[in-house]
């Protein structure tokens, strides 16, 4: 539409006043005479329906970003209380006799819910892990032959010797359970975890 | 930027802005969401030490990201 007053016309004072921005504008950016007749009817100005999708769309990102600093603050706040939990006491698991070399046993330690193995390798060398693989909480297998232990959820495989991830997807070593052999007992005495 | 110089800017010209606010924001995110994973997976490994300073870290993004918030909302 062409402006009907020039800007040295009286009359331009009391003209409408008319925004730039105050046009439809079609998808394809085409002019509105060359559009269907149904987006003539019901037109939708493109750039100010882009503005406000945006808008929303920055506004839920904002939200999951203050979520994120409450799953933070979460770990903080169990990092305070685990800090104040006592370390868990020594723990009688076996005896030397009842386990032979090339062999393993399930034990609970330090909670009735933390599921353990304790190895003996062939050499006689004892090792204890947690049995919950560091993926998703599987419990893993000894396979004492070929020197790993096995989670068969998802192929993950750990170090016999070390515990350390090896392969698949588990991202850290299984926690290792601190032993101690007093005549032919075997004592589980503290749980060591580690990121690498 | 005052108010005269914003009107200047047409609907188009906002939204290239407004392009650029929602990438930084999306970067911002991203690094949160990583920065969670990896406290997690320290966290679980028994390494305390990483737990403040990364919640220091993601609450400087959500700062940044409600300031960038802010200025779309105002723009």
């Amino acid at each position: 539409m062409a402006d009907q007053t020039s800007p040295s016309d009286p009359r331009a004072g009391f003209a409408p006043s008319r925004d730039p921005d105050d046009v439809t504008v079609a998808p394809d950016g085409r002019p509105m005479e060359e559009q269907p007749r149904w987006r003539q009817d019901f037109a939708i100005d493109t750039p100010e329906a882009n503005f406000v999708a945006r808008r929303d769309f920055t506004k839920f990102l904002v939200l999951t970003s203050g979520a994120f600093v409450a799953g933070q603050a979460w770990i903080a706040a169990k990092s305070l209380v685990r800090d104040r939990r006592p370390k868990p006491g020594r723990m009688r698991i076996a005896s030397l006799a009842a386990l032979p070399a090339g062999s393993a046993t399930m034990f609970a330690y330090p909670g009735d819910h933390d599921p353990c193995l304790l190895i003996r390798m062939h050499d006689g060398k004892l090792l204890a892990y947690s049995q919950k693989c560091t993926h998703l909480s599987c419990a893993v297998i000894p396979e004492i032959d070929q020197g790993i232990l096995r989670c068969p959820c998802h192929e993950g495989i750990f170090d016999l010797a070390t515990g350390r991830n090896i392969a698949g997807p588990p991202p850290r070593p299984l926690p290792i359970i601190e032993l101690e052999v007093i005549g032919d007992d075997v004592y589980a005495v503290g749980v060591t975890a580690s990121t690498t | 930027m005052s108010k005269k110089t914003r009107r200047q800017l047409t609907r188009a010209q906002r939204l290239t802005v407004i392009y650029g606010v929602v990438c930084f924001v999306l970067v911002l995110v991203v690094l949160q969401l990583w920065l969670l994973t990896a406290t997690v997976n320290a966290w679980l490994g028994d390494d305390d030490g990483v737990v403040w300073p990364a919640l220091a870290a993601s609450a400087g993004c959500l700062a940044l990201n409600i300031g960038l918030l802010r200025s779309f909302l105002h723009r």
